[in-house]
Formats: C-alpha cells, sequence, structure tokens
C-alpha cells in the first residue's frame, strides 16, 4: 500500500499530490479498534479512584469552598463548542465523499475550516492571556502523577499526586489535538487561494508544486489523525465516568465533591467563590 | 504534454457478447479495467499512454445494446448504436429532430459511424491540461492548470467551477436532456434507471467523474419519453471549425407553443459547465409568454447570470446568450444531410 501520492509536474517532476486515502480507513478502524479495547478493559479492569473516606474527610477541611466550582468559563466553552462543531463539519465534509457519500462538499469545508482557524485563534488569545496558559500542557513535572495514574489503573492503591484542574489524559488529548489542529488548519488556511470563496484572489502558483505537495500531504495526515483523536475524545466524553466532566463543558461548573474526589486541591487551588485561581501551586 | 505514440500499452482484451458478462468482467477488474464502445475517446488515452488499463472490456459483440427501439410512443436506443444509425432512424427524424440534428452535428460522418450514442455522452472532458497528461484535479491530483492567472482556457467553464474547470463536450447530451430522456444503466446489483438531468455530474460531486456511472456499471440505453414528441426543437452549435470540432457552446431546445405562446418548454446549454445545463430559470420564465424577440431577448439575458468568465473565455458570455436567444426565437439555420 502506498501511504503517499505521486503526481507529474508540467515540467516533468514527481510531486507529491496527497495522502493516500487508505490513511482514512486506517485512522477509523485504530479509532474504532481503541474505542473497543479501551470499553473492554474498563469492564474488567480494577481501576482505583479516592476512597469515599478520603473524599469525606477533604470535604470536611474544605468546607468554606462553594457547592459549585467553575470549571469552564462562558468564553471557554462557546470556544469549545464551536469549533466542536466546526471540526465535526470539516471531517464529514473531507470524509465522506472518500467513502462513497457523494455531494459537493468544498464550500462547506473551506467555510467550516474558516469558522475553526478564526475559533483557534480565539482561543490562544483568551488561553494566554485570561486562563491559565500552562495547566493544559504536559511536562515532566508529570511523572509522577503518569506514574501513580498507571498503578492505579492496574488496580493500585497509590497515594500519589491527583489531578491538577486537567486530568493528565485530557493534557495529552490537548497536545496531540494542537499539532493535528493546527496542522489541519495552517495547511487549510494556505490553500484558501486555491478555489473560489470570494475573500481572496485565486492565486494556486503562490507556492511551488513540491511545496503544495508538502501543504497537501501534511493537510492529509493531519487529517485522518483528526479521525481517530475526535473517536476517542467522542468515547471519553460519553464513557459514564468522565460523564461529570462533559456536563461541566456545558454547565461550566463541577460540584465540590467532584473536584475533591478527583482533583489535587493543592494543584487547581480554588478560592472561596469556587473560581479557579491565577496560576496554580505547582506552577507558580 | 502527451506524446502519441501510437503504441497503445499492453492490456488484456476482453469481448463479452452479453450484457451480463461484461458486468462480470467489469466488477472483476474495478477501476483496473476501460469500457471500450465506439472507441473514439478511449483510443487517444490508450495511444497517448496516458491511462494504463489492465483490462479493456470491448462491448461491440454485444448485440442487445445496439439498436432503437419503440416504447410507448417514445423511443429507446441501445447505447452502443451508432450515431449515423440514429440520425437517419425515421421515428428520431420524425418526432425527436432535435436528437437527430445534435448527433448530425458530431465529429465528422466517419466518426459519426463509428461512435455511439453511449459513448458520446459519457465521454471525458477534452480539457488539453488534463489530457495532456498532468496530474490535475481531475486526474487525482490537487490543481487546475486551466485556472490559474497565465492559463490558456478558452474552451473553459463559465458556470459552476469547482476546483476544475472542465466541460461536458456531448452534442448529444443537451439534446437528451432537452427531451426529458433517461439513462438505463446496469451494474452487478441490477438495473437503474437515471433520469438525464442526474446523469452527468460536476466537479463539486466528483472530481474525477463526468457521470454517475461506477466502475463496474455500463450505460445500456437511453429511453426518450413521448413528452415532447414532435415538439419545436432548434439545435445549434458553435466551433472553431465547420468541418469537425467540439463544441465551444451548443444549445438545444424543445418547445410547445400553442397560438403565439409557449406552453412547454426545455433549454439545455453545453459546453459552459462539466454538465450540461438546464435553464430552468428561463424555462419558467417564457411559460405563457409569446414567441417573440421581447421573450427571446429577457430569456438570453437571463441565461447568462451567474456566469463566471476565467482569463481567455468571456466571450462565451455573449455566445451564450445568443444561442439562446436563437433558440427561442427559433432562428439561424439547421444543417441536415
Amino acid at each position: 500500500m502506498d501511504l503517499l501520492r505521486w503526481g507529474r509536474s508540467p515540467w516533468g517532476e514527481w510531486v507529491l499530490t496527497h495522502v493516500s486515502w487508505s490513511l482514512f480507513w486506517a485512522s477509523l478502524f485504530a479509532g474504532v479498534l481503541f474505542f473497543v479495547a479501551h470499553a473492554s478493559y474498563m469492564l474488567f479492569s480494577a481501576h482505583r479512584k479516592r476512597p469515599s473516606s478520603e473524599t469525606d474527610a477533604l470535604e470536611a477541611q474544605y468546607k468554606n469552598l462553594p457547592e459549585k466550582i467553575e470549571r469552564h468559563g462562558l468564553a471557554a466553552r462557546l470556544f469549545h463548542w464551536i469549533m466542536a462543531a466546526a471540526m465535526f463539519v470539516l471531517l464529514f465534509t473531507a470524509f465522506l465523499p472518500i467513502a462513497g457519500v457523494k455531494f459537493p462538499w468544498v464550500q462547506w469545508h473551506w467555510m467550516a475550516g474558516i469558522v475553526l482557524a478564526a475559533s483557534i485563534l480565539f482561543h490562544i488569545v483568551h488561553a494566554t492571556f485570561f486562563l491559565d496558559f500552562w495547566s493544559i500542557w504536559v511536562g515532566p513535572r508529570d511523572i509522577p502523577e503518569l506514574k501513580a495514574e498507571l498503578l492505579r489503573e492496574f488496580g493500585h492503591d497509590v497515594p500519589g499526586p491527583k489531578d491538577g484542574k486537567y486530568p493528565l489524559g485530557n493534557r495529552l488529548y490537548h497536545t496531540a489535538i494542537v499539532f493535528a489542529g493546527l496542522g489541519a488548519s495552517i495547511t487549510g488556511i494556505l490553500m484558501i487561494p486555491r478555489i473560489r470563496t470570494g475573500l481572496v484572489t485565486r492565486n494556486p502558483y503562490y507556492l511551488a508544486d513540491a511545496t503544495w505537495g508538502i501543504t497537501y500531504v501534511v493537510h492529509g495526515l493531519a487529517g485522518v489523525g483528526l479521525v481517530g483523536l475526535v473517536i476517542a475524545h467522542v468515547y471519553f466524553a460519553i464513557r459514564p465516568e468522565k460523564w461529570w466532566i462533559t456536563k461541566s463543558m456545558i454547565l461550566g461548573y463541577i460540584t465540590r465533591r467532584q473536584y475533591l474526589e478527583h482533583h489535587e486541591p493543592s494543584r487547581w487551588p480554588v478560592d472561596a467563590k469556587g473560581s479557579g485561581a491565577a496560576k496554580h501551586a505547582d506552577q507558580a | 504534454m502527451a506524446v502519441i505514440r501510437d503504441v497503445m500499452p499492453v492490456f488484456e482484451l476482453y469481448q463479452p457478447a452479453s450484457i451480463d458478462d461484461a458486468i462480470k468482467l467489469l466488477d472483476k477488474h474495478g477501476t483496473d479495467a476501460m469500457v471500450l464502445a465506439g472507441g473514439l475517446d478511449s483510443m487517444d488515452w490508450l495511444k497517448d499512454r496516458l491511462k494504463k488499463p489492465k483490462a479493456v472490456v470491448d462491448l461491440g459483440q454485444i448485440k442487445e445494446l445496439k439498436g432503437i427501439k419503440e416504447l410507448n410512443s417514445g423511443l429507446e436506443i441501445g447505447a452502443m448504436t451508432p450515431l449515423t444509425e440514429i440520425v437517419r432512424h425515421p421515428v428520431v427524424r420524425d418526432k425527436f429532430s432535435l436528437l437527430m440534428e445534435a448527433a448530425e452535428l458530431v465529429a465528422s460522418p466517419q466518426i459519426r459511424n463509428q461512435g455511439t450514442i453511449g459513448g458520446n455522452v459519457s465521454q471525458d472532458t477534452r480539457c488539453w491540461y488534463y489530457r495532456g497528461g498532468w496530474t490535475c484535479y481531475r486526474a487525482g491530483g490537487n490543481i487546475c492548470y486551466a485556472d490559474t492567472p497565465t492559463s490558456v482556457n478558452r474552451e473553459h467553464a463559465i458556470f459552476d467551477a469547482d476546483r476544475c474547470v472542465a466541460v461536458n463536450p456531448s452534442d448529444t447530451a443537451p439534446a437528451l436532456l432537452a427531451l426529458d430522456a433517461s439513462m438505463v444503466i446496469r451494474g452487478p446489483k441490477g438495473e437503474r434507471v437515471v433520469a438525464a438531468e442526474d446523469y452527468w455530474i460536476g466537479p463539486g460531486i466528483d472530481i474525477t467523474r463526468m457521470n454517475v456511472l461506477a466502475p463496474n456499471e455500463i450505460l445500456t440505453s437511453i429511453r426518450i419519453p413521448s413528452t415532447m414528441a414532435g415538439a419545436q426543437f432548434y439545435f445549434e452549435k458553435v466551433r472553431d471549425r465547420q468541418v469537425w470540432d467540439f463544441p465551444l457552446v451548443n444549445v438545444a431546445s424543445a418547445m410547445v407553443v400553442s397560438g403565439d405562446k409557449i406552453e412547454k418548454a426545455r433549454l439545455v446549454v453545453n459546453a459552459v459547465a462539466a454538465t450540461p445545463r438546464r435553464l430552468k430559470n428561463v424555462e419558467t420564465a417564457i411559460i405563457g409568454k409569446a414567441r417573440n424577440e421581447e421573450t427571446a431577448d429577457m430569456a438570453g439575458k437571463m441565461a447568462v447570470e451567474g456566469a463566471q468568465t476565467l482569463r481567455h473565455n468571456a466571450y462565451k458570455v455573449p455566445l451564450m446568450r445568443n444561442l439562446v436567444k436563437r433558440a427561442i426565437r427559433g432562428a439561424g439555420a439547421t444543417w441536415t444531410s
């Protein structure tokens, strides 16, 4: 199976044109396989969470906290759902025709792409200047948490660190989606002058054929990668034990008990009004 | 650019004697197979070595695909019926002379003897960038070489371009659409009948195909209902060389006129988009109006609304406008042998 497709330029050179769409099926298969494997594992594994007695003790200790703890502000939630809608439109318009459902997809695709790019720009500004920027990233400081989480997954009672504002899996996912999303968005924006949008003057020649080939390959790789990533994201969003996180992305808050059960107050300090502190204790 | 070598690539030639056998072969070979009807389009691809199928399925031996039958006051034309036979058929001349005129203007007499109606309506586009062997969108690439600031695109689309600006070059396609024909398609799952309007597809739907035929399907026949039998027809084709050329623009119209009022009309223009363009807005506007200069003028203006020209094909706008006007007026010469 050829993973990349090549074409001949007017100058007789072989240039990249696309990724092979077999990769779409591979990504779809990988996403579904992950879903089945993880769901099976969760059915039979002995993963541990913080015992009720420990959470009770924490509730007594943090009784000054309000019942509702803000997890996502309105702007962050609006960004998330607008981005999600744009992402679904992009993936369906890109891959349904490959799967055999034929329709005029290009206009929907570029319009959704513009919405996605605008929402990403907004998110970058919002996260950089108005949110705790580093709370979503992973780094060496997360190794003890990774070790503790793995041990818990294998059934051990481990007293090690719990999550900060975002669970480790959530942050790893964010890192992957940043690379895939930015890869697809940046290359997609580059492609806008190739089609008739009415936004810019058409000029398909402002990059060389070989550079276009790389642009299309990156766009394609990011796109097929997003298929698997979005399947995983939707899967976790609807899992019963993760539903409290999904709900917080709709309502904006979690309960005090959920906060204490799943998070390390020292890593995600919350003030008496239920809002997250500007800097986390472990990052200040 | 393509270099004609006159030595075709190696392929397995199959000459099935029945439609079922042809479909089995196409189903077996999938996209590695090429269907050969009259061969006039296919041979170019093969001799230029731009398409290298592993199997060529020649439909020439299938008798069921040939001939014209009268059917419920209409006609059923086998897809492998030569264009000359259609031109000479008495019922076509008597009731559906629009198709006769269109078929008679296809290429040259020799080509009409060999070329089939199925091949003519299903032929590939003539865009020379695409046929030159460059990997454009239609050839599976990521660019349209005909739609750039420096392209030579005199023959290309003024409507419905979606990345690719190639046009449908058929003369019989607009006539069939004006006659409200339907296309009978057979594949491994059986027969399906598609309205002519839905047979051709633009690049927005599938940029690598001109029609709905899947690799394992064949067009078996074309049915023309009696809806427009004996109506007032008009066909005109403008081309660079009168003796033998593809259309720059052609127009086909079928009208039922009562007194001086237009009661029913179907107008189709081809070679302005990747599919024959039925002018529904014009048809609606002219119903109930007199067939006169005023109506023709209005129709011509309406027909070209929304046209988007390329660097070298702006002339197609007044050309199309005037052809539609002439179709409404019914003026202009018709050429019959």
